[in-house]
């Protein structure tokens, strides 16, 4: 048996007993960016194809959530500093070394070339509101001119997007749950899933829907797997491993994992969407929500379970 | 130059002295502390172990905190002492989250604080707070650098641990047990 404990007194805020130095903004941030990332990613590849028209709502439509998603975002990351005027000190420097660098970075290129993307598709958008200035319309059809090269800028943008929110946490090696190389990819899926559960909410036709019924299923599956991977990583690594993983298997936080991420998340809309692909007619909205809800749950749980594991020594 | 700090945890008696040293040198805002003092009781009575600590940043040579900081506010200085610069410090937690000692805080004027290893008294050639005031002499600073130094020849000589070494983490505040 070992107990240790302190006897100097220390109760640090946020400190102790247990780290809660990141709070709920960092969990919505994450949701939030990975949602933006696989809406820009889809609306970049299929730009690249040439299939625009085939799928106005992926391109044009959906298109305007990644730029509110990721200011929204921001304004979330930038509330949970605590030291916020320095908030320009990010764009000093370039440290290839940190995430939230690479982080700070690529939001500070993806945010605007989201608003300029969906200020291409302006005047589709909005047919009724005249843009009084001039230079504004041509500035419109400049950037209708630029769109395939503003969306193979986005498709590796997105990518590094959707993999910095799983990094951010993956790169502490303090936090044994946080600490695989799996969370990036994970997280990268899971947010591709969420954007592609966005686009079967707003989506207009039944091609575009079937289309990403597809893609989230695909994507449900992969998702699956990667946890499947990550607990089975936990399970035969070391002591601290061990304790991260019994957080979510028989731990506080098993409940919140396994039934409202895994099954509520991503198994129950998975075998709704493979029925509605199979012709069965299923309101698509309710996967969808499910997996928006599920993928937000999964941000939370992460962002503060990781923060309960640590070294002992 | 390599700064380390060797704690004879066979002398120490948990006094809390180093603590309150530290807060007054360096104007520690009440309820935070730099350094602080475990007590680990290993075993089942009666076979039962003790072990006193006196625990603090480890300045660490591979510190994860500087490797994370995004705008390079966490660094390390001359002698391998890991520095905060408070102005170029935005508070986003990223180093406390890397840290496996849970030796940084959120200081209440939004940057983040830590042990300094009293850098600005080892400038006029003076021990650290905390070890210039501990009443059984149990801890001892020196180069690690000068083979000749108190604490080269202490971790010659002595059996000493250091804290979660398997984080990788290269700890420069060693334990002799």
């Amino acid at each position: 048996m070992q107990e240790e404990l302190f006897t100097s007194g220390r109760n640090i805020p946020n400190i102790d007993p247990s780290l809660e130095v990141w709070h709920w903004p960092i969990s919505v941030y994450l949701f939030l960016g990975g949602l933006a990332a696989g809406i820009l990613l889809f609306a970049g590849v299929i730009t690249i194809l040439g299939k625009d028209k085939e799928y106005p709502t992926t391109v044009k439509y959906a298109s305007m959530v990644p730029p509110i998603a990721l200011t929204l975002g921001l304004l979330a990351l930038v509330y949970d500093l605590t030291n916020p005027l320095y908030t320009w000190q990010l764009y000093t420097t370039i440290r290839l070394e940190s995430p939230m660098s690479w982080g700070a970075w690529v939001l500070l290129v993806t945010t605007p070339l989201s608003f300029l993307w969906v200020f291409s598709y302006f005047s589709e958008l909005f047919p009724k509101w005249n843009l009084r200035f001039d230079f504004l319309k041509t500035f419109m059809k400049f950037l209708k001119r630029n769109r395939k090269n503003m969306a193979y800028a986005l498709v590796p943008l997105s990518i590094i997007l959707g993999v910095y929110t799983g990094i951010l946490l993956s790169a502490f090696n303090a936090r044994p749950l946080w600490n695989n190389a799996i969370l990036g990819p994970l997280f990268l899926t899971s947010g591709l899933s969420t954007g592609a559960a966005t686009i079967i909410l707003l989506a207009k036709t039944a091609k575009e829907r079937h289309l990403f019924s597809k893609i989230d299923l695909a994507l449900i599956i992969i998702e699956l797997g990667l946890i499947v991977h990550m607990l089975m990583g936990m399970y035969a690594g070391s002591q601290v491993q061990l304790d991260a993983m019994n957080l979510l298997i028989g731990g506080e936080f098993t409940l919140m994992f396994f039934g409202f991420v895994v099954i509520l998340g991503l198994i129950i809309p998975g075998i709704l969407e493979a029925l509605e692909i199979k012709g069965y007619k299923v309101p698509v909205a309710i996967p969808a929500i499910l997996v928006l809800i599920g993928g937000l749950i999964f941000r939370f749980v992460m962002v503060e379970a990781g923060q309960l594991t640590r070294y002992l020594y | 130059m390599r700064y380390a700090m060797v704690i004879d945890t066979l002398k120490c008696v948990g006094c809390s002295d180093c603590v309150v040293a530290c807060q007054t040198e360096n104007n520690v805002p009440i309820g935070y502390c730099r350094d602080w003092i475990t007590e680990t009781v290993n075993g089942a009575y009666p076979n039962i172990e003790l072990e006193l600590k006196s625990e603090r940043c480890n300045h660490c040579e591979n510190a994860p905190c500087v490797r994370c900081c995004p705008t390079g506010a966490s660094h390390i200085i001359d002698g391998g002492i890991v520095l905060v610069t408070p102005n170029e410090c935005i508070g986003c937690g990223a180093c406390i989250e890397s840290c496996p000692y849970d030796a940084r805080y959120q200081h209440p004027d939004g940057y983040v604080d830590k042990c300094t290893f009293c850098h600005h008294r080892l400038e006029k050639g003076q021990l650290p707070a905390c070890v210039s005031v501990c009443p059984t002499k149990c801890m001892y600073f020196g180069d690690l650098d000068n083979p000749n130094s108190e604490v080269s020849k202490l971790l010659k000589n002595r059996k000493y641990k250091t804290l979660a070494p398997e984080a990788g983490t290269k700890p420069h505040v060693y334990y002799l047990i």
